[in-house]
């Protein structure tokens, strides 16, 4: 039969089209990995990237506008207080782009200078707390059992106490400066992170994947390394951006009534605080710092959102 | 349950011992001396005085006095205002309570039905816009709002009218609260909406809601009948530290309006260091707090059984 058909049909005329037996090895696209991919979903994130954008813009005004500014941040222009915002200084033609205060200080400098304050207050604490949180969090998780128990029990303790309580009392304890804030605030802030890398590392050590690698004789170290911290990265990044807006209003709660950094220096909570006496008369000193502190919180916000929509594999749809 | 129930309460006694322990070495530790600023006092004064706050003890005895007083009810005497702390806590806080269940109830109200409409018409206008307030709610602390609202509604309102509709401080009239009331709840609000609306979309994509939907409920049924009723679990939890974030809160925003709740009183002990008053007024709210959660634990083992469910399977 088929040497019949083979006789009446002359193969050689014939040209084979479509089903590629090459093509189908090929990969189409290239290969993405899980934070490629979360790039990729997060620059799509318009409010994100907006976020991202302003959080550079005022991370570099923090740190480049103090070095060019002709005024320091204590320097006192009598002459001229309470100046409006881009008022001419008529001896030198500096203009202060954002005014002056009661004694006369230039906020535009103040203000850039605050921010390196608050943003690095912020960025320290939650650095330690990200670090005792991943450390207690990692142990309680992977030990658990009674280990665990006590370790929740203590973390339970903790945060049973309001933590602006706290951190007010640690505040007054402690000498007024930079590092106290960071202390305060780490002294309760890791919890959240201690409980959230607790539960990443319980439910995930109880995959079938670790426990492949526990029965192939992969040592502890090398299960938490390798297996069980990257899994729970994506976790915790969320969770240090979603902090930070958390960590700035608290620095700015404790200079608002008045528990901050010393002076001379001053914290965007310190220009809100001096801000808020002129408040009524002078509206733009309190409106400054405030517009500062609330977008650098709304930005972070936003990135945390995005972050967490772009990193989560179970929100993608 | 009863097990659960006796579980709590013994956390929160051990919460409370750990908190009375703490204040009381804190403001031990503290620099400077409540009897300094004043004008020079003599020798035997000094001694008189530290005798009649007992602070001439060993450190423990006066930890073991303090516990006992405490826990009878005693807050001790302010040493700046020479009243008792119970005295001035009784006198002022109502205000503060007042403010605080006000705020909490506007922010857990307004928030639900936020984050319900959010859901259900997730994607449209009306989500974008409650979760553009939710993310602003969570972003401007309230003592900016609290400012801002005073300055736009309390003054310039004024002004542009000629009508009082806000009073600028105080607190006696309807109208003077709805300012500092809205400026403490925002955050909260926002914290609410934005569990609420998770939460409800999460039930929402429920087997249970395609089987009613199935059924031919109408969607108002299915709403209020069967999606609010489980979604609303989540909000419950966070409702102790909202609580929390409420009281201290209302330390700014009751300076910014002038109310004499207890926030003039706890800042102005600060910058006076007033032991007493300070380790007091923390013990109080602590204490408040400490039951507060107590009774959102409880309420919430009642509610949801799954929740005991949990405790048994750990």
């Amino acid at each position: 039969m088929n040497d019949k058909i083979k006789q009446h049909i002359d193969i050689s005329q014939f040209e084979r089209i479509g089903a590629d037996t090459d093509g189908n090895k090929t990969v189409s696209g290239p290969n993405t990995s899980y934070w490629r991919d979360a790039v990729r979903r997060l620059s799509m994130n318009k409010a994100a990237m907006a976020a991202h954008i302003i959080i550079i813009i005022i991370t570099l005004s923090s740190i480049i506008v103090p070095f060019f500014s002709p005024y320091t941040i204590s320097e006192q222009h009598l002459s001229h207080t309470d100046a409006p915002i881009g008022f001419k200084d008529p001896t030198d033609g500096h203009i202060h782009l954002f005014g002056t205060d009661s004694l006369g200080r230039d906020i535009f400098t103040r203000v850039w200078y605050g921010g390196r304050i608050s943003l690095s207050i912020s960025l320290a604490a939650v650095l330690v707390n990200f670090i005792i949180g991943i450390i207690y969090g990692g142990i309680a998780g992977y030990a658990g059992g009674i280990v665990d128990n006590i370790m929740m029990r203590i973390i339970e303790i903790v945060n049973g106490i309001p933590y602006l309580i706290i951190v007010i009392l640690l505040m007054m304890v402690l000498p007024a400066g930079t590092m106290t804030m960071v202390i305060a605030y780490a002294t309760v802030g890791w919890t959240g992170m201690a409980r959230l890398v607790r539960g990443q590392v319980m439910s995930l050590k109880e995959q079938d994947y670790v426990v492949a690698a526990k029965v192939m004789g992969a040592k502890p170290a090398r299960i938490i390394g390798k297996h069980l911290l990257p899994n729970t990265l994506s976790v915790v990044i969320v969770n240090i951006t979603l902090s930070i807006p958390n960590a700035i209003f608290t620095e700015a709660f404790l200079s608002y009534i008045g528990l901050g950094v010393p002076v001379p220096l001053a914290s965007w909570g310190t220009l809100a605080n001096e801000g808020s006496r002129v408040f009524q008369v002078y509206p733009s000193q309190l409106i400054i710092p405030a517009i500062c502190i609330s977008l650098t919180m709304l930005s972070f916000n936003l990135l945390g959102d995005g972050l967490r929509d772009a990193l989560d594999p179970k929100l993608r749809r | 349950m009863i097990k659960y129930i006796l579980k709590r309460i013994f956390y929160s006694f051990l919460t409370l011992l750990v908190l009375v322990t703490l204040t009381f070495f804190m403001m031990r530790l503290l620099p400077g001396d409540p009897f300094i600023g004043q004008k020079a006092i003599p020798e035997t004064t000094l001694k008189a005085l530290n005798e009649k706050y007992g602070l001439d003890k060993p450190m423990w005895q006066q930890l073991l006095i303090y516990m006992g007083n405490v826990f009878r009810g005693d807050l001790g005497i302010s040493i700046h205002y020479n009243r008792p702390v119970n005295d001035i806590i009784k006198q002022a806080f109502p205000y503060s309570f007042d403010l605080g269940i006000r705020a909490l109830i506007f922010a857990t109200v307004m928030g639900i039905l936020l984050g319900i409409v959010a859901a259900v018409k997730r994607g449209t206008h009306w989500d974008t816009m409650s979760m553009l307030l939710a993310i602003i709610g969570v972003s401007v602390p309230g003592f900016i709002v609290g400012s801002l609202l005073q300055y736009l509604f309390a003054l310039k309102l004024t002004q542009w009218t000629g009508i009082r509709f806000f009073p600028n401080t105080g607190w006696d009239g309807f109208a003077s609260k709805i300012l500092p009331s809205f400026a403490l709840s925002l955050s909260s609000l926002a914290t609410v909406s934005r569990l609420m609306r998770t939460s409800m979309m999460d039930v929402l994509s429920q087997d249970y809601i395609k089987t009613a939907k199935s059924k031919g409920l109408s969607q108002k049924n299915i709403i209020w009948k069967h999606a609010v009723r489980n979604a609303i679990m989540p909000v419950i939890t966070v409702l102790g530290p909202i609580s929390a974030a409420l009281l201290t809160g209302a330390f700014v925003v009751e300076n910014i309006f002038s109310i004499p709740g207890m926030g003039k009183f706890f800042v102005y002990s600060i910058q006076t260091q007033d032991y007493t008053m300070i380790s007091g007024t923390t013990l109080f709210y602590g204490a408040f707090l400490i039951v507060a959660n107590l009774l959102v634990d409880l309420a919430y083992g009642f509610i949801d059984p799954r929740v005991k469910l949990n405790e048994v399977k750990e």
